[in-house]
This record gives structure tokens, C-alpha cells and sequence, in this order.
């Protein structure tokens, strides 16, 4: 609190001075570097994130009367291009960075920021270690491999006491990259100590995030003889399974990702049709109820008037948010100066927010602590959230339709 | 682990293999006789891949019916590629022959990108979450069908080369590159009808591979790389050795999934390669 | 002082008072282009001398990258020490594989084939290697921006620059060297016809063990370069069989077994692919993977018009 009032202090008694570049400031645009893999490999989820970017200006106009202009970089799925991309975007005059959704872009873009001195606002990357480095211009308002875990194994114990269920047994399958490894040691490390959670995981199998065909995996899984699937998943690889699950005849008593990306995605829906009904995916979502969300599904409608906003929630949410922050620190700190930028980033309090979970509060790491879960499972061809009660717009079903108890 | 479990694993795998196999035919029939490594090979599984995948959206037709006029469009391409481009590279060095082939490889795969994004593809038949039950074995009804679809080409071809007027000039053309000449044959027309000819394998692979797999521009590089390793392993420039190492990579990945650790199946397959290259570089059915 | 030495010295002194003037995209952008030069400089005494193709040189690049970055994250110890470690390591890698490949006679295209093999194989290895960080990849401590800490190699930009620059010289001279010697003439002799040259009593397997060898060594230190730049290091990225196609494309661009063949082609590419980037930015065609078409049409036309690579048609017209 200090320190925002010294600067508060600071830029009035500049401005009295006159000082011409402060006054300027507030009638000035905040330039905003949207850094993102649009092509490549992510090139799906990227293009899903920048449509969060693409309705920020205008709503944030709407809300806080403050200009921004976006600058578009795509980084091709190419953690190098990701850091050549990141200077180039300051050197062209970007005040604040926003991306990349990638784990490993994020560190070589984070690297850069702190070189440079030039806020960077993470919006989706989960592995703990970015805010772990010491960072004073990092900061995310994304939850880390660890928060997901916590929270998408608490939402399972939910899951089970909503719907009376009380499955013995967990076949564990996960994808093997970055980001699936931090999420499995989290679940191996949580597990043990939520005491509450009525199953045990009787086979854990790791499979290749480029994997273009499951059957051994599936059939193994199968094998397993499992009463549901846990299962950490990208895009590709969720349709690929559920495709394969399908063929082996296998029904177990629903799918549960304990936080992954992959089922709630447009695309899982477009490719399977009524096969994504009732996957179950625990994640960081937004509120369908918060007053925000009207704002920005009505936004996102204008811009993409055959799209919803449900299927980009997560991606497009995120995104969308990493903006406001930027924008919010921008009119508070009355100056595009990085340095200023940052501190006033560091004082964020947002109460009025999209996505659920607490307010936006940065620690003294730079990462927002508190975002909550949701249950979204896949309800009439829809995302849906189920739980929590406060946010849900439908109820769980578990077992899914289809359980055969062999 | 059950009996059944590995019988269920073991004919998946040689199905895909069988799939496999065909795609890496192609790359196969084209070294055997033109000596060039068509690094480009599995972007153009892809394309056809995409092909297929754009006829189903337009027309409603079956990858298998729209097999044939997209290996017919196949042959095209691949006659012309082999004269305008690749004939003039015969004499010219490998690492040269490489460049093209990667350049054109990264032309097919961006332009994928470029018109299709992204987002994976496929096509959706009413068969294809099928299975067939025969005792405790299921059987994937499209993974059959393509495992046929690529048996009949191999066939096909080989009774082609075998007994064809045509295929007899081309396998001359291959043994003796100067003695074709000198008896008069027109070299580089059948090389280009030999491109062609992998380019058909290749169009009937894809098609029968996107009702198995869902298709993505990267995947292009991966195809590349897994048809290499199935035609080393079973002998560049052997027919019967691209089936029979499809079929093997096929079958091993499909075990060390099972037995070791799933993500670390294809470490299993470029050891095979390995191994093969120094015990036997000229692969299991290759000849010297 | 013949034109091609004036011209060195003017490219020399051009590059040691470039940061004076550049800024740091620019510079970011020389650091890239230098590295390119140097690690195709690197491949290209395997392939350009001696003529053996390695379509693996990530492989080099990563162990190098990994073993120094490894021993420093686990045991704080820099890379000056560490470097020793991952060259020795890359050295006997390559000298193994030589060694399988040319005693069982393998060349050409299966040799190409057997060094893609090895970097796939160690590539989904390194995935599985926990302690290296597996798939999840593996993080230095990042540096402070303003201090130059060159016993740890942590530092600003600058520093990353002029050590990039002053290896990339180091390789040129170094080659300028090897290829007037008497390994420089055997290799030649090796690559135009091996048999002509076993024939004359050269004892081929040797020589071609010791390119093999050199250029492992050589490799290793971009990774090593490479580790401490980035600072992050993933399997799947810096063993990727596109990674070693890139280390290959400013040598054959260039012109492969030149001495600025290697720095030539790395200036093209990383320039045409920025100005692409920008020009297209320009022109509104942000279309993913336009840029990569358009990249690789010229590929495609160096390669078919220009089969020796640019620099000899430049160094022709230049009269050097």
C-alpha cells in the first residue's frame, strides 16, 4: 500500500510540475503485445486465445475508459521464435506483454521481459517453476500445475458426494510433456493426503503427446479394469481416446481430467458430436454467472457471430483477463513508464472478474493466488458447468449413461 | 497380462503396420529405382490425407471410393514433380537432392497449414467405431479394411512390376541405369512414371489412414520420419521388405507400449533401426 | 593486404562496434545469426570437408546444451568447467557412431539415416530422464541483466554476443586452418572419391573419424552457448530433427565446404525470414504458415539455381 501511494503522490505532484508526458499519459494508448502460437502445433488453442484478445479493447473501453492497442505476434509453437518475438514486440514499443499459454514460451518470453524490464502477463501456463525464478516483471493470473491438481482432485470428491457415487478405483492416464509431467507429480504428491477421495489408482500410463493412434494404451487401460478414467490430456490425444474407447467397447463410469485441456474445446466437440457428451474436465473457468461474463460473451458474440463463447471459456477467459490487468494497472498508474506499469501491477485488486476464484491479487512472486475450479462437463453438446453449486448451471451426471458394471 | 489383451494389441498392430507398410512402399519403389530419398514422402500422405478428408466434407464419399481418383490425381502430380524437378537433381549430389526434397516438403506443409489451419481433420463413416468380436479378440472394422485396402495395393504393384511390359522396363532402369539407356529406354520418362507409381501408394495409404488417425499439417514430418525407419528395417528398395517392416514396427511398437512404457514406444522403433542399420544396413530384405 | 582480408577486417570491425549502434532486437537478431553461423560452421567440417552428411546434429547440440546445463543447475558449477565435460561426451557419441557406421560401412544416405536414428532415439530418451527434467525441460537460474558474471556465463545480451561472435571467428579461423593442412587435403580427397583416395594409401576410416570427431566437439559448445542463452532447454525441442535441418540450411544455402558458406547462409535466412515476418505484417497477410511457403520457395530456388550455394557465385562476382 505504501508504495501505491508514494507513486499516486508521485504522479500528482509530477503532473502539477506539469510535467508534460504524464498528462499526456492518460489520453495516450497502452500498447499491448499479444504474444501467442497461432500456428504450429498450438495453432488451434492459440487462435482460441486471441479471440479473448481480440474483444479486450473494446470492452475495456466500456469498462474503464482506458485505450488499448494490441499488437499481434504469433510464435509459431517455436519456443525460439517466442523469445526473437517478445523483443521485437518491445522494440516496436510494446508497454505491456500478454501470452503465451505455453509453458516453455512463457520462460524464454519471462527471460526476456525481466531483461528488458517490461511487464509480462501471463495468461495460461501452468508449470510452477516461472514465478519461482525471482521475476520482478513476471506475473499470472493462471493457477499452477499444483493449484490445478489441488483443486480438480477436491471437485472429484464433490463430483462423487453430488451424485451418491462411490467408485473404488482410478486408471490414471496421462499425456507425457511439460505440462503433463508437473501435472502428474502433483497428483502423485496430493493423492496420498486427500484422505477423503473414496479411489485408489491401480495403473498410471504415460503416452506420447504426439501420439496419433492409442490402441495399446487404451487397451491396457482397459485391462486396468478401472471404475473410471482419470485422465490429463491435450486436444488431439482426448479425441484420439475417446474415439478408441468407443472401438475396445470400453465403458467405465465417466471420464474425469483432475485439469487438462482437451474436452471442453471446440474442436473435441466438432470431431466426436455425441461421443464428448458427459466428459468431465475440472478447470479454471469462468463464472457463467458473474456480471463481467455477460459483458465479454456479448462482446465475443459481435466479433464471432457463429461462434460461443463456451467453447474458447478457458482460453479466450484468460486472455481476455491478462488484458484487464494490464489496463487496469495502466489507468491506476496514469503512464505507460514499464517500471511504473509494473509496480502498479503488483498492486492489482480486481474484484469484478470473469473467471472464478478470489480476487486478482498478486503476491510477492507475481501470481495470483485463489482461482477457483469448475466441474465442466459436457452436457448437450455444450460445456457446462456442474459444480461448484454457485456457479452451476446444470447437475452432474455420474455414472455417465452407457455404465455398464461388468 | 491376459492373453487376450495381447492378441488384441498384437492384430492392431499388424493391421496399422499393413498401413504402414503401404505408405512406406512408395518411398521404397521410388529409391529402388530413382535413387532419391523422397524426403518429402509423408506430407504428401498428408495432402492426400486432406484430400480424402475434403471429398467426405463435399460429397459424402467414402475414403475408400475416393481412393482411386485421388491416386489417380497422385500419379499426375508425381509424374510432373519427378520431370520439371527432380530429374534435373539425378546427378547432382545427395545432401543436394535432400535440399529439395526438404524445401518442397516445407512448401506442402505450411501451404496445408495455410488453407486448412490447424485443427485436426476427419472424416466420419458410419463403420468406423465398429469392431469385429471373434472370441475374446476386437477386431477395429476401418483398421481391417485399410490393412486390406494397403494388401491389395501391394499386390497390385508387385504383379505390376513382376509381369507388366512397363514395370519389366522400369526394374531395368533401376539395375543398370546405362545398359537402360543403351538398350534405348527412355530413363528419366520412367522415373517419372516410378514417382508416380509412389505417389499412388501413397494417395491409398493417406485415404486409408484418416479413418484411423485424424490429420494435422505437423503430421507430415512424423510420417516422413516413420516411413524412413519401416523401409531401413525392412530394406530400401524392397517391396516385400516395406510391408514386412511396417508390419514389424507395426507389431513391436504396439508391444513395447504394452510391456515398457507407451511414450516411449517409437525409442523402441529407431532402436530396431538402429540395429538393423549396423547389422544389416541393407535392411531384412534388401539386397546388397 | 590482399581485398578479401580488407574486407574481413572491415566485416570484423563492423561487428565488434555493432552493439554501439544496434539495438536490442537487432542484436537478438545478430546473437541468432551468429549462432546459426557457428554451428553450421561446425556441421559443415563433417559434411563440406569430409563429406560425411549428418542429419543429426541436434543430437550434439542438445547433450552439449544438457550436460553443461545439467551440471550447472544440480551443482551450481559454471559452464567453463562443464563445457569439458559435454564436449568429451559429444566426442565419444560421435565418435561411437563413426565408428559403427564406418567399420560396418555405412555412407551416404544410410549414414544420414543412422545419425536422424540416434537423435530420435536420445531425443524421446531425454523425455524419460527425470533427473534432466524429462519433457517438463530443464530451467537455469536466470540471469540479473546489468552484471557481467563470466565465470557463471550469466550476463546482458552483450555478453552473449561478443562470446557468439568471438566463437564464430574462432571457427572460421580454425577451419581456414584445417583446410590447408594436411587433414584438409585428405578430407577433400575423401569426399570427391573415397575409393580413389584408399587407393592412394589414405587411411579413410581415421580421417573420417576425426571430422566426425571435431565437429561433434564443435557442436558442443553451441549447445553449451545455446543452454546458458536460453537458459530453458526441452527435449522435444532442441533434439528435434527440424532443429537439425536448421543447422544444416545456412551451410547448404551458403555453400556447403566453404569457409563463409556457413556465416553467408545464416545471415540470409535469418534476415529473409525476419523481413518476411515484416513484410507480411506490413501488407496485413498474417495467414499462418505463409511465411513458411514463401521461405521455403527460396529454399527451393537457391537449391535448384544455385547448386553450389551462394557464396561461391558471390565470391566470383566480388572477384575475392
Amino acid at each position: 500500500m505504501k508504495r501505491r501511494q508514494f507513486n499516486q503522490a508521485l504522479a500528482a505532484s509530477v503532473a502539477s510540475l506539469g510535467f508534460p508526458s504524464v498528462v499526456k499519459a492518460q489520453s495516450q494508448k497502452l500498447k499491448v503485445g499479444i504474444i501467442l502460437p497461432r500456428s504450429g502445433y498450438l495453432g488451434f488453442i492459440g487462435q482460441s486465445c486471441q479471440k479473448g484478445a481480440d474483444l479486450a479493447p473494446g470492452v475495456i473501453k466500456q469498462m474503464l475508459g482506458v485505450d488499448l492497442e494490441l499488437m499481434n505476434a504469433d510464435f509459431e509453437s517455436n519456443v525460439d521464435t517466442a523469445r526473437t518475438r517478445a523483443e521485437r514486440l518491445i522494440q516496436e514499443g510494446a508497454n505491456v506483454l500478454v501470452g503465451p499459454f505455453d509453458s516453455g514460451a512463457a520462460s524464454a518470453i519471462a527471460q526476456v521481459a525481466e531483461q528488458r524490464g517490461v511487464p509480462f502477463v501471463i495468461n495460461i501456463a501452468a508449470a510452477p517453476l516461472i514465478t519461482e525464478q525471482g521475476y520482478k516483471f513476471v506475473f499470472r493470473n493462471f493457477q499452477t500445475a499444483g493449484d490445478i491438481v489441488r483443486n480438480g482432485l477436491a471437485l472429484i470428491g464433490d463430483l462423487f458426494q453430488a451424485t451418491n457415487t462411490v467408485p473404488r478405483t482410478a486408471v490414471f492416464m496421462h499425456v507425457n510433456d511439460t505440462f503433463g509431467q508437473a501435472m502428474a507429480k502433483g497428483i502423485g504428491a496430493f493423492m496420498p493426503r486427500l484422505t477423503q477421495l473414496p479411489f485408489k489408482i491401480v495403473d498410471t500410463i504415460s503416452y506420447d503427446p504426439a501420439a496419433k493412434d492409442l490402441t495399446v494404451e487404451v487397451s491396457k487401460a482397459k485391462a486396468a479394469n478401472a471404475d473410471f478414467l482419470l485422465l490429463v490430456c491435450r486436444l488431439n490425444d482426448a479425441i484420439i481416446l475417446r474415439r478408441e474407447m468407443v472401438k475396445q467397447r470400453w465403458n467405465p463410469m465417466g471420464i474425469v481430467s483432475p485439469g487438462s485441456p482437451g474436452m471442453y474445446e471446440e474442436q473435441y466437440f466438432k470431431t466426436l458430436g455425441k461421443l464428448s457428451e458427459h466428459s468431465i474436465s475440472n478447470v479454471p473457468w469462468y463464472n457463467p454467472k458473474a456480471k463481467l461474463t455477460g459483458v465479454v460473451e456479448k462482446a465475443f458474440l459481435k466479433q464471432n457471430p457463429k461462434d460461443k463463447l463456451v467453447f474458447h471459456g478457458l482460453n479466450a477467459g484468460f486472455t481476455f483477463e491478462a488484458c484487464l490487468i494490464a489496463a487496469d494497472a495502466f489507468k491506476r498508474a496514469r503512464t505507460t513508464d514499464p517500471k511504473t506499469l509494473a509496480d502498479a501491477i503488483r498492486q492489482t485488486n480486481i474484484t469484478e472478474k470473469m473467471m472464478l476464484g478470489g480476487p486478482i491479487k498478486f503476491n510477492e512472486k507475481g501470481q495470483v493466488e485463489g482461482i477457483g475450479s469448475a466441474c465442466v462437463q459436457n452436457l448437450n453438446l455444450l460445456p457446462t458447468v456442474v459444480l461448484p453449486t454457485s456457479a452451476a448451471t446444470a447437475k452432474p451426471v455420474f455414472p455417465v449413461p452407457g455404465y455398464k458394471k461388468t | 497380462m491376459g492373453f487376450d489383451l495381447v492378441a488384441n494389441v498384437v492384430v492392431a498392430g499388424v493391421l496399422t503396420g499393413l498401413v504402414y507398410g503401404l505408405m512406406a512402399l512408395g518411398l521404397s519403389v521410388i529409391f529402388g529405382v530413382v535413387r532419391v530419398v523422397n524426403f518429402a514422402h509423408g506430407e504428401m500422405m498428408t495432402v492426400a490425407m486432406y484430400a480424402a478428408t475434403v471429398l467426405f466434407a463435399m460429397l459424402g464419399l467414402d475414403p475408400f471410393v475416393v481412393a482411386l481418383p485421388v491416386a489417380a490425381a497422385f500419379f499426375v502430380f508425381g509424374y510432373l514433380l519427378q520431370t520439371a524437378l527432380i530429374n534435373p537433381f539425378i546427378t547432382r549430389p545427395e545432401h543436394s537432392q535432400f535440399m529439395l526434397l526438404v524445401a518442397v516438403a516445407i512448401v506442402m506443409v505450411n501451404a496445408l497449414l495455410m488453407v486448412f489451419g490447424p485443427d485436426a481433420r476427419n472424416v466420419q463413416v458410419d463403420y468406423q467405431l465398429d469392431s469385429f468380436e471373434i472370441g475374446k479378440i476386437l477386431i477395429d472394422k476401418a483398421r481391417l479394411f485399410a490393412a486390406g485396402a494397403a494388401v491389395l495395393t501391394a499386390t497390385g504393384l508387385f504383379l505390376f512390376f513382376r509381369y507388366s511390359l512397363t514395370g519389366k522396363a522400369i526394374r531395368a532402369c533401376a539395375d543398370n541405369y546405362l545398359g537402360a539407356k543403351v538398350v534405348g529406354l527412355n530413363v528419366k520418362k520412367y522415373y517419372a512414371l516410378t514417382f508416380g507409381l509412389g505417389c499412388v501408394c501413397v494417395a491409398i495409404a493417406g485415404c486409408a489412414q484418416v479413418l484411423l488417425v485424424d490429420v494435422t499439417p505437423p503430421l507430415g514430418p512424423y510420417y516422413t520420419l516413420l516411413a524412413f525407419v519401416i523401409v531401413i528395417v525392412g530394406g530400401l528398395g524392397s517391396m516385400g521388405g516395406a510391408l514386412l517392416g511396417g508390419v514389424l514396427i507395426g507389431v513391436s511398437e504396439a508391444l513395447a507400449g504394452l510391456f515398457i512404457a507407451p511414450s516411449a514406444k517409437s525409442m523402441f522403433s529407431f532402436g530396431l533401426l538402429i540395429v538393423v542399420l549396423l547389422f544389416r544396413p541393407q535392411g531384412l530384405l534388401g539386397k546388397r | 593486404m590482399t581485398k578479401a582480408s580488407a574486407a574481413l577486417a572491415v566485416l570484423a570491425a563492423f561487428l565488434i562496434a555493432l552493439p554501439a549502434f544496434a539495438d536490442n532486437y537487432l542484436l537478438s537478431v545478430a546473437t541468432l545469426i551468429l549462432y546459426f553461423a557457428y554451428t553450421g560452421q561446425a556441421w559443415n567440417v563433417m559434411m563440406g570437408f569430409a563429406g560425411q552428411l549428418s542429419l543429426g546434429h541436434a543430437l550434439y547440440v542438445g547433450i552439449g546444451g544438457y550436460v553443461a546445463g545439467g551440471i550447472f543447475y544440480h551443482w551450481g558449477i559454471g559452464p567453463w568447467a562443464g563445457l569439458w565435460v559435454a564436449m568429451a561426451l559429444c566426442v565419444a557419441l560421435g565418435v561411437t557412431i563413426g565408428f559403427l557406421a564406418f567399420r560396418f560401412g555405412i555412407s551416404g544416405v544410410y549414414f544420414a539415416l543412422l545419425t536422424i536414428a540416434f537423435a530420435e532415439f536420445t531425443r524421446i530418451g531425454f523425455d524419460h530422464l527425470d533427473w534432466l527434467g524429462g519433457p517438463g525441460g530443464l530451467f537455469l537460474k536466470v540471469a540479473q541483466r546489468d552484471t557481467w558474471d563470466v565465470a557463471n556465463f550469466r550476463g546482458p545480451p552483450l555478453m552473449y554476443y561478443y562470446t557468439i561472435l568471438f566463437l564464430t571467428a574462432a571457427a572460421l579461423a580454425f577451419c581456414a586452418v584445417l583446410l590447408r593442412s594436411k587433414a584438409g587435403y585428405y578430407w577433400q580427397a575423401i569426399r570427391e572419391n573415397e575409393e580413389a583416395a584408399q587407393a592412394l594409401g589414405i587411411n579413410t576410416f581415421r580421417w573420417k573419424m576425426l571430422a566426425v570427431a571435431l565437429s561433434a566437439a564443435m557442436t558442443s559448445v553451441s549447445g553449451v552457448f545455446y543452454a546458458f542463452y536460453y537458459n530453458n532447454l526441452f527435449p522435444e525441442q532442441v533434439f528435434n530433427i527440424g532443429r537439425s535441418i536448421e543447422i544444416i540450411l545456412g551451410p547448404v544455402i551458403g555453400g556447403v565446404g566453404t569457409l563463409f558458406g556457413p556465416i553467408l547462409g545464416a545471415v540470409v535466412l535469418t534476415v529473409l525470414s525476419d523481413s518476411l515476418t515484416e513484410l507480411l505484417a506490413a501488407i496485413g497477410w498474417e495467414i499462418p504458415g505463409i511465411k513458411q511457403v514463401f521461405y521455403g520457395v527460396v529454399l527451393l530456388a537457391v537449391v535448384a539455381f544455385l547448386p553450389n550455394g551462394i557464396w561461391p557465385a558471390v565470391a566470383k562476382r566480388l572477384r575475392l
